[in-house]
């Protein structure tokens, strides 16, 4: 009996887990459309030579999260050379997105179009911000 | 067996320029015009060139996977697609233009200029003579685009590194400068002697000034004067939502023509055009709201289109293969917009205004579409769905109109026929 509320329990507990996670992304998708739309497209896919795409860049879906939570809170202001093309407007940065806004719409980026990577976590955007 | 295969190759070949011939290679033009490819995937071709001799440079944003930046077409057979393709130089940039002999080409920094032979082949590749340099480019608007007036005197815009001159570019409640700084070096037209070595900032004149970014200028030998096309500023309902829908934002401003004469003043970055109002509106980094004039002392456009279309190429048509209605008249390359997003993106074709005594004599209209390769009145939602972008053009000796396109790296070749 104790076994089966556990088990039970534990069901529970990661279902809440999946309905948060999949708010958080929910909250992504809101703040890219406000935010990161206009420049990155609706695709994902960027402008030729202007704005980097993140559908299917080495750099969105790569394990370098603390750049990646640099470049949304401090912008970016190079030309950037990104899987064999160059990008040169400047990345608005976003010094006012709350911890939990830059793990959101990170995870929403790293998993939408044809993007198949790990979600982005609170604890990973603060240990990049303490880095620096 | 190889035989066959080569017999089989040829005719796959001959078929597909046939049937590119037959579909005016993809584009939709006016009544009793014709299109061919007449280049394909020689590198990202911003503006062209054509000698006398109808032999076309193309100027590449990077080198192509050659190495070379300078594409030289020739067409030695006359069937409308270049038959021999060679190159040079390594820098990348827009701008490039021929008169007579006489080969300039642009880097972000700095004009050249190379000597052609009697064929039309360059003689010094690798040693140009600068004729510009040390110019401003700070990646944004970074490109040089240049043409000639009837005296050998060379304009060049020089784009401003940033959107609308605020103290941090592009960030949302930054106010603008005043005055803006980046007006002494950058944000309009300087002029220069076409022939002298070396010229830096202080030997050329700020023909015109509060102009965001010029790529396409040409010189109208009618007026005897410059024309130009702005690309208009973005974002406004990015950073202004309290004054401007996202619907809004998508149709302001206007992309603008201009003709200019020594000392003229756009009013870039503290005014805008809005088409709607078609008044010079205040930009709201400098207390505007959408509605508050501005810009008493900056000039009106000659020509207004819708917003963001990005206007890459001018050409004043002065050939006369086309029907007289077209003579004088002004050819637009609209490299097509990004950012109405998320509405449908607008341009990716070319546009034609008719001209009467240098004056615009009607509305402008669509000249040459399809450049993006989607079916039928599909827009492009995303930039990088369009095949081909628009981006220079060129008349040929024979009145034929180029267009070079810098996504795929074509060139197509218009001409009327009754």
């Amino acid at each position: 009996m104790i076994g089966k509320c556990l088990v039970f329990l534990m069901v529970f507990l990661l279902g809440t887990k999946a309905i948060v996670n999949a708010q958080d992304l929910v909250k992504g998708k809101k703040l890219y459309e406000t935010r990161c739309l206009v420049c990155h497209q609706a695709d994902g896919g960027g402008v030729p030579n202007m704005n980097a795409p993140l559908d299917g860049s080495s750099n969105v879906v790569g394990n370098n999260i603390a750049r990646l939570v640099r470049i949304i809170k401090n912008g970016y202001s190079e030309k950037i050379a990104l899987d064999g093309y160059y990008y040169n407007n400047v990345m608005t940065p976003n010094p006012d997105l709350k911890e939990a806004d830059i793990a959101n719409v990170l995870s929403y980026v790293r998993t939408s179009w044809s993007n198949k990577a790990s979600k982005i976590t609170l604890a990973q955007v603060q240990a990049a911000l303490k880095k620096k | 067996m190889k035989q066959l295969k080569n017999i089989l190759l040829l005719l796959t070949i001959a078929v597909s320029f046939s049937l590119s011939a037959q579909n005016n290679a993809g584009l939709k033009l006016p009544e009793g015009f014709k299109a061919t490819l007449f280049a394909d995937t020689i590198g990202s071709a911003r503006h062209i060139t054509i000698t006398s001799n109808g032999v076309i440079f193309a100027k590449l944003m990077y080198p192509n996977k050659a190495g070379k930046s300078i594409i030289r077409l020739e067409d030695a057979n006359m069937d409308g697609v270049a038959d021999k393709i060679t190159g040079w130089a390594n820098y990348g940039g827009t701008g490039i233009y021929v008169k007579g002999k006489d080969l300039y080409a642009t880097s972000d920094n700095d004009v050249y200029l190379y000597q052609l032979n009697e064929k039309d082949e360059v003689i010094n590749p690798l040693s140009p003579k600068t004729i510009v340099k040390g110019l401003i480019a700070k990646n944004q608007h970074a490109s040089k685009s240049i043409t000639l007036d009837g005296q050998n005197n060379v304009y060049v815009n020089i784009g401003a590194y940033s959107n609308a001159c605020q103290e941090k570019d592009r960030i949302k409640g930054s106010k603008g400068m005043m005055p803006c700084p980046i007006l002494d070096s950058a944000g309009g037209i300087w002029k220069f002697d076409g022939k002298k070595e070396n010229q830096v900032y202080g030997d050329g004149k700020r023909y015109a000034t509060g102009l965001r970014n010029v790529v396409g200028l040409d010189w109208n030998t009618k007026t005897n004067s410059l024309f130009v096309m702005q690309h208009g500023r973005d974002q406004l309902n990015s950073f202004y939502p309290e004054y401007y829908s996202d619907a809004q934002s998508a149709e302001l401003p206007a992309e603008t023509m201009y003709e200019l004469h020594d000392g003229d003043n756009v009013g870039w970055p503290y005014v805008y055009f809005d088409p709607y109002q078609k008044k010079k509106i205040l930009s709201p980094e400098y207390g505007g709201d959408g509605k508050k004039e501005g810009g008493e002392n900056a000039i009106n456009p000659t020509v207004f289109f819708p917003a963001h279309m990005a206007p890459n190429a001018l050409l004043f048509y002065t050939g006369s293969q086309f029907p007289e209605k077209y003579k004088n008249g002004a050819f637009i390359a609209f490299h097509g917009s990004w950012n109405r997003a998320p509405l449908p993106q607008e341009g990716y074709f070319v546009a034609f205004v008719p001209f009467k005594n240098g004056k615009p004599s009607g509305e402008w209209e669509i000249f040459a579409n399809g450049f993006s390769g989607l079916s039928g009145d599909e827009k492009v939602m995303n930039p990088r769905k369009a095949k081909s972008r628009p981006c220079g053009l060129a008349q040929g000796p024979d009145g034929s109109l180029y267009v070079s396109d810098d996504a795929r790296g074509s060139i197509f070749k218009i001409s009327y026929s009754k």
